[in-house]
């Protein structure tokens, strides 16, 4: 799973059935410091999370395993906010 | 699979009820040098590793097996604690 701050969120009136009454977020991938890297993506949200705040991302088919997400069409899913990241020296 | 080291802990209160009681941990994945290859991830942790030891992982759906029946939503696993390895 991959750490990463919602930056934007996004609205899409045409879209597929069974993403109806989903909430679409856009994040970006950040580092254990929470410095942003690599590419925005498009995750849909099963947490109740908000713009700014460090969210833990399942990506690929685990997405749809996500709370309410069986049988839809998404690869990103947000499944956590993040309170803190200890690393080890 | 692959072999990577615990370097972290992660702590989420509000996440998916499947996750409920898993263990978060960041890993940094290694090379056959023993040095970091690529970008750190969250991997959740089924066998009681913990931070400084080297372990392996599996990626994908598969992760979510050690939980079964829960469906934990989930794509990096930590399935295994590296006594030692080395090349031949």
């Amino acid at each position: 799973m991959l750490l990463a701050k919602i930056v934007g969120t996004v609205v899409a009136t045409r879209k597929d059935p069974r993403l109806v009454s989903n909430k679409l977020l856009i994040v970006r991938p950040v580092d254990p410091k929470g410095k942003a890297e690599g590419s925005y993506l498009v995750a849909v949200d099963t947490v109740d999370a908000g713009v700014g705040e460090t969210v833990l991302i399942v990506s690929g088919s685990s997405a749809r395993m996500a709370s309410g997400m069986k049988d839809c069409p998404v690869d990103a899913a947000i499944v956590g906010i993040i309170d803190t990241v200890d690393l080890s020296s | 699979m692959q072999i990577a080291r615990v370097i972290g802990t992660v702590v989420s209160t509000r996440k998916d009820e499947n996750l409920a009681g898993i263990t978060l941990l960041m890993v940094q994945p290694l090379t056959a040098d023993r040095e970091p290859a690529g970008r750190p991830l969250i991997a959740v942790d089924s066998v009681g590793a913990g931070v400084g030891e080297e372990v392996f992982f599996v990626r994908g759906k598969e992760a979510s097996f050690p939980f079964y029946p829960v469906e934990a939503p989930v794509d990096a696993g930590i399935v295994g604690i590296v006594d030692h390895w080395d090349l031949g």
